[in-house]
């Protein structure tokens, strides 16, 4: 009967584990507390059902278990107990649904107030863009990447201009502000990934993807790499840090604009007005 | 609910009579090719055990890498990810798949429906060699220049074919697909087979829903299998032509490492619908027959009809049919349409309801039973544990914005090695220990197998239940290290490390079970005809192992569905399916 111990350990040690496990997600920094609410519901169904049906299962083979002379039932189906059963996981199961879709769909209405920025992934480099002074990214393409425009934007694009550049630094963003994380990459499949974000979303060359949050902590987090992108794939780091809106505005104060970056790649008195489009 | 024929009357067998003329004359054409399904099986399994020994070694080394990093000097980040690739290629395709239709496909289908044999047996030989060639193709890629592809088994354009992917532009990534191609096509020779045999050879009286579960686990997967594998077959295709004739099919315009490709216009996430539209329905290829292979083992141990008979033949049918409008829960966070989330979420999750139903007729099955703590049904019972522990988080995964933060974590890992890979491998075991006496006509070693048991299942639920809570803390998947990362916490470190140290005795626990294998076959002890008492058409065969051709001179008939366990009244707890009787029985249904 060593088994039918084992399998109450088992039910019973996975809840304990559950409860006293140090290893716990990290401490959220964005609006998406649902996300982190919806898996917790979702721990107690599925925790409830397996507790349920291992104990059950230990039961049974307690109960049940071989003895001479005994003869099991003869019982081929039992129509009321099958329904009852099929209904009742089908209003489980919409229980761990429903509160997913209307969080998804939260999910992917960007509130239009949301300020667009770009990050862009190439091997093993994080790239940022922000909107300059008008609000306003503009136009970039794999086709433009070039040494001294190692995010493709589009010279002719007079929203381009203005745009802060960050390639391969820090990204930072102001607390309490909406931002659409436009994702864009030159070379292969990345995934920008910040734990306490908690939202990713992969990057994919040829589309621009996105995602959105609002940030609600301050500090410096980790971005990652989710999306295997050879051999340089752990190695892909990079930086969030959000800050107060004093600091976020002394940041940015310091940060160079596309032009200005083009001007300093180019000293030969040619300003970026006078490239001529392509 | 009595059934007609069951009472008395004899049916006269059926007229397919045993031909002289197509028993192998030679050596050559009894043992190596072969067209007797029984041998093409056995020639499937060993194959498949022998690749899957090499897919073992594999994790063991990427488990001593994330435990120690840097401990072994060769074990770099290139070669960690040509292991992961490899290892989880091996196991899901060349392992699995093959092992469950290949192997049991091939063994039990001709027995249980009461055939002599496959009906086309000629292109089932040819299945089985070209799944040889397959397997050779793939272990030449490791002896290759620049070594077998590392772009993960997803194999994900454009990495998979580009130079800072191993393999991607050597040799690598060209194997990997020439041979899933080749095993595709001797898979749709094997395939058909399997389904035809099913529906053509079935011997007289042994109508669709008296047909064992396994058999109905096997043939629902074998369809889904012919309808999934030309969506992996054209996407091979396709990369094979980006990578070798410069096409665009997956390519965008890409400017790698500073230099503009001649690629452009392609799809990168055409490749993922393609990949997962032959992936999603490949879980449920390796799922549905141990579905049915452990319906199997619980009803003929538990010495109790399976419960529900007609629900569980459904739920496999269904499950199959859903298992084609799931597949894009695998791309919540690849960049598709967000709105394909809410469709493919409420799919994802109804596909639970069939699923549940019938891990509850598994534990209705041992109530009021007569439970034998045989090897099978030990094995059984440490399925239906992981299998509900996995299938669980599943619904984490498959609720899109549950997923989100989960997504490409350990998480994952875990989640599909519970469900996919222990659980599985689990009632390959026990189908094992329940079937060798038919195929050797000895028993495994008890003993051995106890300790086989109870390494390899408390072993591997100590290793991916905790690895679930690596993933929670937010440890990235397809990392050879994780290094210096704020969010993970110094003692993630050592669990890593007792899950490796669980992975290492629970892989030196197979070479116990490839042991008793062996030994067993010579000192076994003699298994008789029927050891388990069973009822099911391949434990009645003249002889064991039965020869070519099964049945001897005439088919046997079938009276009575497959789970006539404790029947009342009757004088045994079994009843045969070939054994006309006068009892009563309740068929499901009839």
């Amino acid at each position: 009967m060593a088994v039918v111990l084992v399998l109450v350990a088992i039910a019973l040690g996975s809840v304990l584990f559950h409860l006293m496990s140090p290893w716990w997600w990290t401490p959220i920094a964005s609006n998406w507390s649902y996300i982190d609410h919806t898996l917790v519901i979702t721990f107690w169904i599925t925790g409830a059902v397996f507790v349920a049906v291992v104990l059950f299962v230990a039961y049974c083979v307690w109960r049940f278990r071989y003895q001479p002379g005994r003869r099991a039932a003869y019982e081929p189906e039992n129509r009321r107990l099958e329904s009852g059963l099929a209904v009742g996981t089908a209003v489980g199961v919409f229980a761990m649904l429903a509160p997913g879709l209307f969080v998804w769909h939260q999910f992917i209405t960007v509130p239009p107030e949301a300020t667009e920025i770009e990050v862009v992934g190439q091997q093993w480099l994080w790239s940022f863009r922000l909107p300059g002074a008008d609000g306003r990214l503009g136009r970039a393409e794999t086709r433009d990447v070039a040494p001294d425009n190692a995010l493709g934007i589009d010279r002719a694009d007079a929203d381009g201009l203005d745009d802060i550049v960050i390639e391969g630094g820090e990204l930072h963003l102001p607390i309490g502000k909406p931002v659409k994380v436009l994702l864009r990459s030159v070379d292969v499949l990345h995934n920008f990934y910040v734990p306490e974000f908690r939202a990713k979303m992969d990057m994919i060359p040829g589309m621009v993807t996105y995602f959105w949050l609002t940030p609600t902590r301050t500090g410096t987090f980790d971005v990652l790499c989710a999306e295997l992108c050879g051999v340089g794939h752990p190695m892909m780091r990079g930086t969030v840090v959000v800050d107060t809106e004093a600091d976020y505005q002394a940041w940015l104060a310091e940060q160079s604009t596309f032009e200005q970056l083009q001007a300093a790649a180019m000293p030969a008195a040619t300003t970026v007005a006078e490239v001529p489009a392509r | 609910m009595v059934e007609a024929s069951g009472a008395g009357e004899v049916i006269p067998p059926a007229a397919v009579e045993d031909v002289e003329l197509y028993h192998p004359h030679s050596w050559w054409t009894r043992y190596v090719f072969s067209q007797d399904a029984k041998v093409i099986a056995i020639q499937y399994s060993c194959t498949a055990i022998a690749i899957g020994m090499v897919a073992l070694v594999l994790s063991w080394l990427m488990r001593i890498q994330l435990a120690f990093p840097g401990a072994l000097a060769f074990l770099d980040a290139e070669r960690y990810f040509q292991f992961i690739t490899m290892h989880g290629m091996i196991m899901v395709i060349y392992l699995l798949t093959a092992l469950f239709l290949g192997g049991f496909g091939n063994y039990l289908i001709p027995l249980m429906v009461g055939a002599r044999d496959m009906v086309f047996p000629y292109a089932n030989m040819l299945s089985y060699w070209l799944y040889f060639v397959a397997v050779l193709v793939l272990v030449a890629s490791f002896f290759a220049s620049g070594g077998p592809t590392g772009a993960g088994w997803t194999l994900y354009p454009p990495q998979a074919i580009l130079s800072n992917t191993p393999g991607g532009q050597d040799w690598g990534i060209v194997l990997m697909l020439v041979s899933l191609i080749i095993f595709i096509i001797g898979f749709t020779m094997g395939g058909l087979n399997y389904a035809v045999t099913v529906l053509q050879g079935r011997t007289r009286g042994m109508t669709l829903m008296r047909m064992p579960l396994t058999v109905w686990g096997i043939f629902t997967a074998t369809v889904m299998a012919l309808f999934a594998f030309p969506a992996l077959f054209v996407a091979c295709v396709m990369m094979l032509f980006d990578r070798l004739a410069g096409t665009s099919f997956f390519m965008p315009a890409i400017v790698e490492m500073g230099e503009q490709l001649k690629h452009g216009g392609g799809s990168p996430i055409l490749f993922q619908h393609l990949f997962w539209f032959f992936g999603h329905p490949e879980v449920y290829i390796v799922a549905l027959p141990a579905f049915g292979i452990v319906s199997d083992l619980i009803s003929t141990h538990a010495r109790k009809n399976i419960f529900g008979y007609r629900m569980m033949v459904w739920a496999i049918v269904i499950i199959g049919a859903l298992s084609f409008v799931v597949w894009a829960h695998h791309m919540y966070v690849s960049g598709m349409n967000p709105y394909f989330g809410f469709f493919f979420a409420t799919t994802t999750l109804i596909i639970a309801v069939p699923t549940a139903l019938k891990v509850y007729n598994w534990t209705l099955t041992l109530w009021r039973g007569n439970i034998h703590l045989t090897l099978p049904m030990l094995f059984a019972l440490a399925f239906i544990v992981t299998f509900v522990n996995g299938g669980l988080t599943g619904l984490f995964l498959g609720n899109v914005v549950v997923d989100v933060p989960l997504s490409d974590t350990m998480f994952v890992v875990a989640h599909f090695h519970m469900v996919m890979g222990v659980a599985p491998i689990l009632v390959i075991f026990g189908a094992i220990y329940h079937w060798y006496p038919k195929i050797t006509g000895r028993m495994l070693n008890e003993g051995m197998g106890q300790v086989h048991f109870w390494i390899t299942f408390l072993g591997a639920y100590l290793i991916f239940f905790p690895m679930h809570y690596v993933g929670l803390v937010g440890v990235p998947r397809r990392y050879n290290e994780i290094g210096e990362t704020s969010f993970v916490p110094e003692s993630v470190h050592d669990l890593n490390v007792f899950i490796t140290v669980m992975a290492l005795v629970v892989g030196a626990a197979q070479i116990l079970f490839l042991f008793n294998l062996a030994w067993s076959l010579r000192h076994g002890r003699d298994a008789g005809g029927n050891p388990w008492r069973a009822t099911t058409l391949e434990w009645q065969t003249p002889q064991t192992p039965p020869a070519h051709g099964n049945w001897g001179r005439e088919l046997p008939v079938v009276y009575r569905w497959a789970y006539d366990y404790s029947v009342p009244g009757a004088p045994e707890d079994f009843i045969p399916q070939n054994q006309p009787g006068t009892f009563p029985t309740r068929e499901a249904g009839a």
